[in-house]
């Protein structure tokens, strides 16, 4: 299994360049079963990166692109009266599939932006008055465009939450840029992929990820990381109880897509700043300095 | 105390040391008694290997109640030695019926070295000494896996070197305390009735009618260190009781009330050479004669010489003790009273009437023809040396001399002593240890049972009393078996009969020397030794309480390190893993290699490795076991690893010349 994920990431890095460190988060978020959110500015591959997991990942792969006339139905679908059976047939929206791209999710409507977040949460949509299950495994990529503000609803923290982890893409780095810019198109390399797992697979996976060990030493290090955020002057809230079981999670994903069986403390901080970011209001926030800044703010903690 | 369940593999320990405890008591024990121990035992075993069902209360109750019932019937008393032991093996036997929680199990554990120390009770040589300790070792080990919960069967050697471990440190203090702690004079233990049940070579009296039982024991009589050269071995005499009375048959010292004042005191002799030293360590013997070369010189003050040079003690040797003494190998000992002279003259008025006949045939020959008569007689006629010599009638002499003629020294001695007496010259029958076997390990000399000898002393006139050993006359050829030339010929030195026999006779001296070596300097350390030892150190200068003092200063000091240890080092953790790492990380330290707190340990080694890629492998070995020990699923083959190669491991400070290669 550790292989199959090596060459999940690295067929994903042969499409999007320079930017494995992402593609894990993004894959080791997957296997959480979590939700990801990337934050980014339009057009540095935030498409292209949830494309191209899905097809590895062989996973059915829906883009919604929202706008700020999207509707609920829009994305759950609706129920439309068929004149020869004389009945209402459902037709699902797009939220049915396994791997959603949420296009620039700040865009739509609160009450849209909540259609979605509840079946993230809920894994079902209830639509006039029939719950329906959604497809298994269930991921979404939302994404968000962090400077152009203007006539955007920015998600609120309590809907923030229900994202595992936030990522930015970042511009790449020059070489890769080259890479890029002398290299195909990027859609014609998609379309050349073929899926390196399966459904089961994946869920196994998925189940393997749960079970991983976390010894009672690494438990209290997550304990003095929450204590830490209660108790620090930086920041303005402390981490919930969520977030604790988040940030073990994601620790948890991320040690076996390094092919360990269990948790050691550098996995937890290595995921910290993606978990804990968005869940975190800082009291002085310093935008430019992002993932690092909460990392040196969690190394006042000591590894027990 | 833990109310826990013992975990299986601890119980399996205890019960194997347990069993290994009790096992010498089982032999000691009448059948009755240890049948019923095996059986508890057997029954305790069912549980563990078998699934049986423990008893239950009220059986366990019945039991208690034989089992105390027993004890009694068969020693008709529950106290003293004997029954006490008995008692409490049969208890700690019965103990494994209700052995349920941590807290059982470690009492009766604990049992177990009580049982143990027992021992002490029938033995104290050196090889008890190293079973007492091998079992104390098994104990602890029982003690170490009791309290590890997740114990398995890998775990053995574990267990084993961490009792090692608690048995080597409690070493110095074992120290302290055998030097330290009071000694009582005599025996602590064990009534000299049934602690010293063994046999000697010799006994208080000299019977021919009835079948001597030779000592064929190699059991030892005494060791002695010469502080000069070993005499030849025909000047080995070692002068035991003498034995002045007869009644034709037997043989007899002087009674109680034949010794008048002048048996008291050794009378005067003339010595010719410098007299012999040397130290005598007496085995106990529980008798109270000791033993000299033939003429004792000196002995210590409390030890007295007797008109006919006997050494007699004042109590019954129930100790090993050791003497300093000299003797005089020539010697004239010319000094005679008319008392002594009637008594060396004695002999019973109607016995032997032929033997008599015989020396009074002698009659027109000096003292000193006679004698050399007396011998030509056992040379010149077909007399044998046997240990299994034929029974003899009322006039036992008569028979010897002129029907039987097979003997060993008791009965040349006592033939030879009647007819000289018949003869009219004084003769007395000595009896002791002929020759010795010198240990060339300990550059001793080793006098056994089977060494006990018995020779006639004639007093002629102008040469006084003279020794004559007329067992030596009996040509080689005559005598009966290889045994009987063994014993014939003690005086000569043991060849051993092919060259595969040397090595044995090698590891008997050596072990011998090791357990002379015990003797002296465990065993031997008593009350006096003890005062002498802590006056020389200036400890007894304030009495007993000043080496008391001493006592505490010792175990305070020694605390006192121990919390130093702790303030130096800081907090002291238990967890075995998290100190190893520790150490680790201060041997880094001292190098400028410092770990941040936040540092998780790979993060720590790869740094450490793009600094010092001499030490990266030993450290990521280090690393790696320690993270699957503390995060992952390490289990004990790891953590043996993991101890290793943090015991192992030494960071070098960095020489320049490391860059350059």
């Amino acid at each position: 299994m550790y292989s199959l994920l090596e060459q999940v990431v690295t067929a994903t890095g042969n499409i999007v360049l320079g930017k494995e460190r992402q593609i894990r988060l993004a894959l080791a978020c997957l296997l959480a079963r979590g939700h990801l959110l990337i934050e980014d500015l339009p057009g540095v591959g935030k498409t292209t990166l949830a494309h191209v997991l899905a097809t590895a990942l062989g996973l059915r792969f829906n883009r919604i692109q929202f706008t700020a006339d999207l509707l609920p139905a829009d994305i759950l679908g609706i129920s439309i009266y068929e004149r020869e059976s004389g009945e209402f047939q459902f037709h699902p929206g797009p939220v049915f599939a396994q791997l959603i791209l949420a296009d620039e999710i700040n865009r739509a409507s609160p009450k849209t932006q909540s259609a979605l977040l509840e079946a993230m949460e809920e894994q079902q949509v209830t639509i006039e008055g029939a719950t329906r299950p959604l497809p298994e495994p269930f991921f979404v990529i939302a994404t968000q465009n962090p400077i152009n503000q203007v006539g955007t609803f920015p998600l609120p923290e309590s809907q923030l939450d229900r994202f595992l982890m936030r990522i930015e893409l970042g511009y790449p780095d020059r070489a890769a840029e080259r890479l890029l810019l002398a290299g195909r198109e990027r859609r014609e390399l998609v379309a050349e992929l073929r899926p390196l797992l399966d459904a089961g697979q994946l869920q196994a996976a998925q189940n393997a990820v749960r079970r991983l060990k976390t010894s009672d030493a690494l438990l209290d290090y997550v304990q003095a990381l929450l204590d830490h955020s209660r108790r620090s002057p930086h920041f303005l809230a402390g981490l919930s109880p969520r977030a604790g079981l988040a940030l073990l999670q994601g620790a948890r994903a991320w040690a076996y897509i390094n092919g360990r069986d269990y948790v050691v403390p550098e996995d937890v901080q290595e995921v910290l700043p993606y978990i804990v970011g968005h869940r975190l209001q800082a009291v002085r926030d310093d935008p430019g300095r992002g993932p690092a800044q909460i990392t040196a703010w969690f190394q006042e903690v000591a590894i027990p | 105390m833990n109310l826990a369940e013992p975990p299986p593999s601890g119980r399996l320990w205890l019960l194997g040391a347990l069993t290994a405890v009790t096992v010498p008591q089982l032999v000691r024990l009448p059948i009755a008694l240890s049948t019923i121990c095996v059986l508890l035992l057997g029954w305790r075993y069912g549980v563990e290997l078998r699934g049986w069902r423990l008893p239950s209360r009220a059986l366990r109750l019945l039991l208690t109640g034989c089992g105390a019932l027993a004890v009694l019937f068969v020693y008709h008393t529950l106290f003293g030695r004997d029954a006490g032991l008995a008692l409490l093996t049969v208890m700690l036997c019965l103990k494994l019926l209700e052995l349920r929680t941590v807290r059982d199990a470690m009492v009766t554990a604990f049992l177990g070295y009580f049982l143990l120390a027992g021992g002490f009770l029938y033995g104290q040589s050196l090889w008890v000494g190293i079973y007492l300790l091998a079992m104390a070792w098994l104990l602890t080990t029982t003690l170490v896996a009791l309290n590890h919960p997740a114990g398995n069967r890998k775990c053995a050697g574990i267990y084993l070197r961490q009792g090692g471990m608690l048995l080597l440190q409690a070493l110095p203090l074992m120290a302290l305390l055998f030097v330290l702690f009071p000694r009582i004079p005599g025996p602590l233990w064990g009534l000299p009735k049934d602690a010293f049940g063994g046999h000697t070579g010799l006994s208080n009296h000299m019977t021919l009618a009835n079948i001597t039982q030779l000592a064929d024991s190699e059991a030892v009589a005494f060791r002695v260190q010469f502080d000069g050269p070993v005499p030849a071995a025909n000047e080995l005499y070692w002068r035991g009781p003498v034995f002045w009375v007869t009644d034709g048959r037997r043989w007899d010292p002087l009674a109680a009330g034949q010794r008048g004042e002048w048996y008291r005191r050794p009378p005067p002799y003339t010595a010719y050479g410098k007299p012999v030293r040397y130290t005598l360590t007496l085995e106990p013997d529980n008798e109270k004669w000791l033993f000299a070369l033939d003429l004792p010189a000196s002995a210590p003050p409390h030890v007295r010489v007797t008109e006919d040079f006997q050494l007699r003690l004042p109590q019954r040797a129930a100790q090993r003790r050791r003497f300093a003494l000299s003797s005089y190998l020539h010697y004239r000992a010319e000094a005679i009273t008319p008392r002594e002279r009637s008594l060396a003259l004695q002999l019973p008025p109607r016995a032997n009437p032929r033997t008599r006949a015989l020396a009074r045939s002698w009659d027109k020959l000096s003292d000193a023809e006679i004698v050399q008569q007396a011998l030509d007689y056992f040379r010149n006629n077909p007399f044998y040396y046997t240990r299994r010599p034929p029974p003899l009638g009322d006039n036992a002499i008569d028979d010897f001399l002129f029907t039987t003629r097979r003997g060993f020294c008791e009965h040349y001695a006592a033939a030879f002593t009647t007819l000289m007496r018949a003869a009219g010259i004084p003769a007395r029958v000595v009896t002791g240890y002929q020759g010795g076997e010198v240990n060339p390990i300990g550059g001793y000399m080793i006098v056994r049972q089977s060494m006990a000898h018995a020779w006639s002393e004639v007093y002629l006139k102008g040469r006084g009393w003279v020794r004559v050993d007329p067992t030596a006359v009996i040509p080689p050829q005559r005598v009966e078996s290889t045994e009987d030339l063994q014993r014939f010929r003690s005086t000569a030195p043991i060849i051993p009969l092919n060259v595969e026999l040397a090595w044995l006779a090698h590891l008997r001296d050596g072990l011998d020397a090791l357990n002379n070596a015990w003797n002296q300097w465990v065993l031997g350390y008593n009350n006096i030794r003890q005062q002498r030892l802590l006056q020389r150190l200036g400890l007894l200068r304030f009495g007993w309480s000043g080496a008391a003092a001493v006592l505490a200063a010792a175990f305070a000091a020694v605390l006192g390190l121990v919390a130093l240890q702790i303030l130096v080092r800081g907090e002291t953790t238990k967890d075995p893993l998290l100190r190893l790492y520790r150490r680790v990380e201060r041997r880094l330290e001292r190098l400028g290699l410092v770990r941040n707190p936040y540092e998780g340990p790979q993060t720590f080694a790869r740094r450490i490795a793009t600094l010092r890629p001499d030490i990266a492998p030993a450290l990521s070995t280090i690393t790696d076991l320690y993270v699957a020990l503390r995060y992952g699923h390490g289990g004990m083959t790891e953590l043996t690893r993991f101890r290793q190669a943090a015991l192992r491991f030494r960071p070098s400070r960095r020489t320049t010349d490391s860059y350059v290669s």
